[in-house]
């Protein structure tokens, strides 16, 4: 299991390297996203707002769904997925692998959109720091997530509309979690029940995908 | 026999007792000495809502686990899980209505962000995110197990959605508007009224899924009746 | 193993995608060790039989044994792992270059990565080995899938529509490579909508026509 859960995350981060598509189209659309979400909260606020790690949050939240898509379009066009079926990888190792490829880019994109959070919301940077390992968490727990409701919806009809729709409600305790453990680095404030939440979603969404990830692959 | 007696009066027995939960919760039944009329509103609410978070989307939960498990894997599963989680939207919408009519005079807004109230809307948007992965997929097998994987996912999603959401609110503010103004003390009539409301909505629920099994179960048969008709004429593409 | 155990083993199988019928009622029988062309008109079933036959797409009903198998019941991954399928898509990951996707495939399958060499030689792509998948023809493509089924060495080999975009010399070498492995004791089915090839191929010809056999030359 986790030999081809290493396989599967190698192969991901190759092709992601070569392909650049986390680069040239993934990060630029974080970036704009933040600086809308600036734009949106009016000159009054744009600087000087407690609204940072939500807006943070809301953003990553956004990159993460085109990340989960397009980690599940590597394996389908109809070929690929024909070959691949036919070497009979494991499911776990199969899942543990594409979450694992998934959480790297994420904690990259993270990072980029963390650094812009506190260029153009100003938000604290050592407050920002000290939220790193929360931050580097819930993205691991939406990694796995992501991952589990990505093979749910791959190859069925309009497959890249109905991501959002499963996936958004399952994201929105991680949202929670994730912005009031950074609110809470920044401000100061009650903690460990985020750390529960994350834990808990961590820990379902990780042993689900082991154990239920190959009955969703198609036939 | 039995079986087949308690069938038959699901919907009479559903009717008998909503008929009595209106009548005692509007005409017999006292206004409240803080709520006054709206009081009305605990025979209907939490009976839909009971209905709604743990009768229909349990059973859907419930049945969703029994097909993905080997031994007790067929079709009729799936049918149940899927039958229960449509009629588990209608007492959804209907949860979020009545909570949202109580909740205007109670608040003084038609949304508020209570923990229960959020996480019942979110639980919606599951419920129809179900109904929409099962059109998306046309393999009748593939459909099941994708659907009552994620039917498990919602399931298991629910209490960490409203934990979080009931931890984001309480941390914040203190206590909320729920636990002071909406406390009722229930005593004679009331609680008749009361228990008869959760038992015939409850009924209700298992007479709509009934009828909507059926009607699942003959929607089936035409197709395969339709079936057959493409095989034949597949097979006719073969014969010059 | 010899010609006296059937590696497929299909009656009435049918196969429905969308509520249509792509096999309509299959019956057929197909020898170990043997080479086998599956013939027809666009549309008439060919690629979903081989697909039924790979366990890439379900059986709606009927009785279907592949390798000892049971498609309705067996584990298809099993089966999977057993079978050789070249479809005629790319069937790679096109950022991937001929190398990589050929150690990608022989570590999922505990093979020694050591063999690579000598296969990308024997498919004649020792030029390409570094060029991504993307960048690959037709012909090419079609090259590296032969590749990695020669790395996978399957004891059935299903092979659909493999002569389109091959030219000459690839037929010719296609030819040659399908009598070796034949020989070694693997169990061959290629589909060609062009009959004389067929013919040319194999002395046993399956002809389908509205998803199930209308004409079996054995």
């Amino acid at each position: 299991m986790i030999r081809t859960a290493l396989l599967v995350a190698a192969k991901d981060l190759r092709i992601e390297l070569r392909s650049r598509v986390l680069l040239w189209q993934v990060v630029p659309f974080g970036v704009m996203a933040l600086l809308l979400s600036g734009l949106a909260l009016g000159p009054a606020h744009a600087g000087s707002s407690s609204a940072g790690p939500g807006l943070f949050y809301l953003v990553t939240l956004f990159v993460a769904l085109l990340m989960i898509n397009r980690s599940q379009a590597i394996e389908s066009t109809p070929g690929t997925r024909a070959s691949v079926a036919t070497l009979g990888l494991d499911p776990a190792g199969v899942f543990l692998g594409k979450s694992l490829a998934l959480c790297v880019e994420l904690w990259a994109t993270g990072l980029v959109l963390l650094a812009g959070a506190i260029l153009v919301l100003h938000t604290a940077l050592h407050g920002a720091l000290v939220a790193l390992p929360s931050i580097g968490v819930t993205l691991a727990a939406m990694a796995a997530a992501g991952t589990l409701y990505g093979a749910l919806t791959a190859g069925g009809d309009g497959a890249a509309t109905l991501l959002p729709v499963l996936t958004l409600p399952a994201f929105a305790p991680l949202l929670i979690a994730g912005e009031r453990s950074f609110s809470a680095a920044l401000h100061g404030g009650a903690l460990w029940e985020w750390w529960v939440i994350l834990a808990v979603a961590l820990v379902v969404y990780l042993a689900i995908g082991v154990l239920l990830y190959g009955v969703l692959e198609e036939s | 026999m039995m079986k087949q007696l308690s069938q038959r009066l699901l919907g009479p027995a559903t009717l008998v007792l909503l008929g009595l939960t209106f009548w005692l919760g509007l005409w017999v039944t006292p206004p409240d000495r803080v709520q006054g009329d709206l009081v009305r509103l605990l025979y209907v609410h939490p009976a839909i809502a009971w209905v709604a978070l743990y009768v229909s989307f349990g059973t859907a939960t419930i049945a969703s686990a029994l097909y993905l498990w080997r031994r007790t894997r067929s079709y009729v599963m799936d049918r149940i899980a899927y039958c229960a989680m449509e009629v588990s939207v209608v007492f959804i919408v209907l949860t979020l209505i009545t909570g949202s009519i109580w909740g205007r005079p109670t608040w003084g807004v038609w949304w508020a962000w209570d923990a229960r109230l959020t996480s019942t809307a979110i639980l919606g948007v599951l419920a129809l995110g179900y109904l929409a992965l099962r059109r998306a997929n046309e393999d009748p097998a593939l459909r099941a197990r994708r659907s009552a994987v994620f039917a498990i996912l919602s399931a298991i999603n629910v209490p960490i959605i409203h934990f979080s959401v009931q931890w984001w609110k309480t941390l914040h503010q203190g206590a909320t508007v729920f636990t002071s103004s909406r406390t009722v003390l229930v005593h004679g009539s009331m609680a008749w009224t009361l228990l008869f409301s959760f038992v015939g909505f409850t009924l209700l629920f298992f007479w709509l899924l009934r009828a909507r099994y059926r009607l699942e179960v003959k929607r089936e048969a035409s197709s395969s009746a339709q079936l057959d008709e493409a095989l034949a004429s597949r097979r006719s593409e073969g014969t010059f | 193993m010899t010609g006296d155990i059937d590696v497929v083993r299909l009656r009435d199988a049918v196969v429905l995608s969308n509520g249509f019928p792509l096999l309509s009622g299959v019956d057929l029988a197909i020898p170990s060790g043997s080479l086998s062309v599956v013939t027809g008109a666009n549309g008439a079933g060919k690629t979903s039989l081989l697909r039924l036959l790979a366990g890439l797409v379900p059986l709606t009903s009927g009785v279907a044994t592949v390798a000892g198998i049971d498609l309705a019941e067996g584990d298809l991954r099993q089966l999977r792992r057993r079978v050789g399928w070249l479809g005629h898509e790319g069937s790679f990951y096109d950022d991937l270059s001929v190398r990589e996707n050929l150690v990608f495939a022989a570590r999922a399958l505990d093979r020694p990565t050591g063999e690579i060499g000598s296969v990308v030689e024997r498919v004649g792509l020792t030029h390409r080995i570094d060029t991504t998948t993307r960048q690959l023809s037709a012909g090419q493509r079609r090259r590296l899938g032969l590749a990695w089924l020669l790395l996978r060495r399957p004891e059935l080999w299903l092979l659909d529509e493999p002569y389109a975009s091959l030219d000459d010399d690839g037929r010719t070498f296609f030819d040659g490579l399908l009598g070796d492995v034949v020989a070694g004791g693997a169990t061959v089915v290629v589909s060609a909508h062009d009959p004389l090839r067929s013919a040319a191929l194999s002395p046993r010809t399956i002809l389908l026509a509205g998803g199930r056999v209308v004409n079996d030359s054995q």
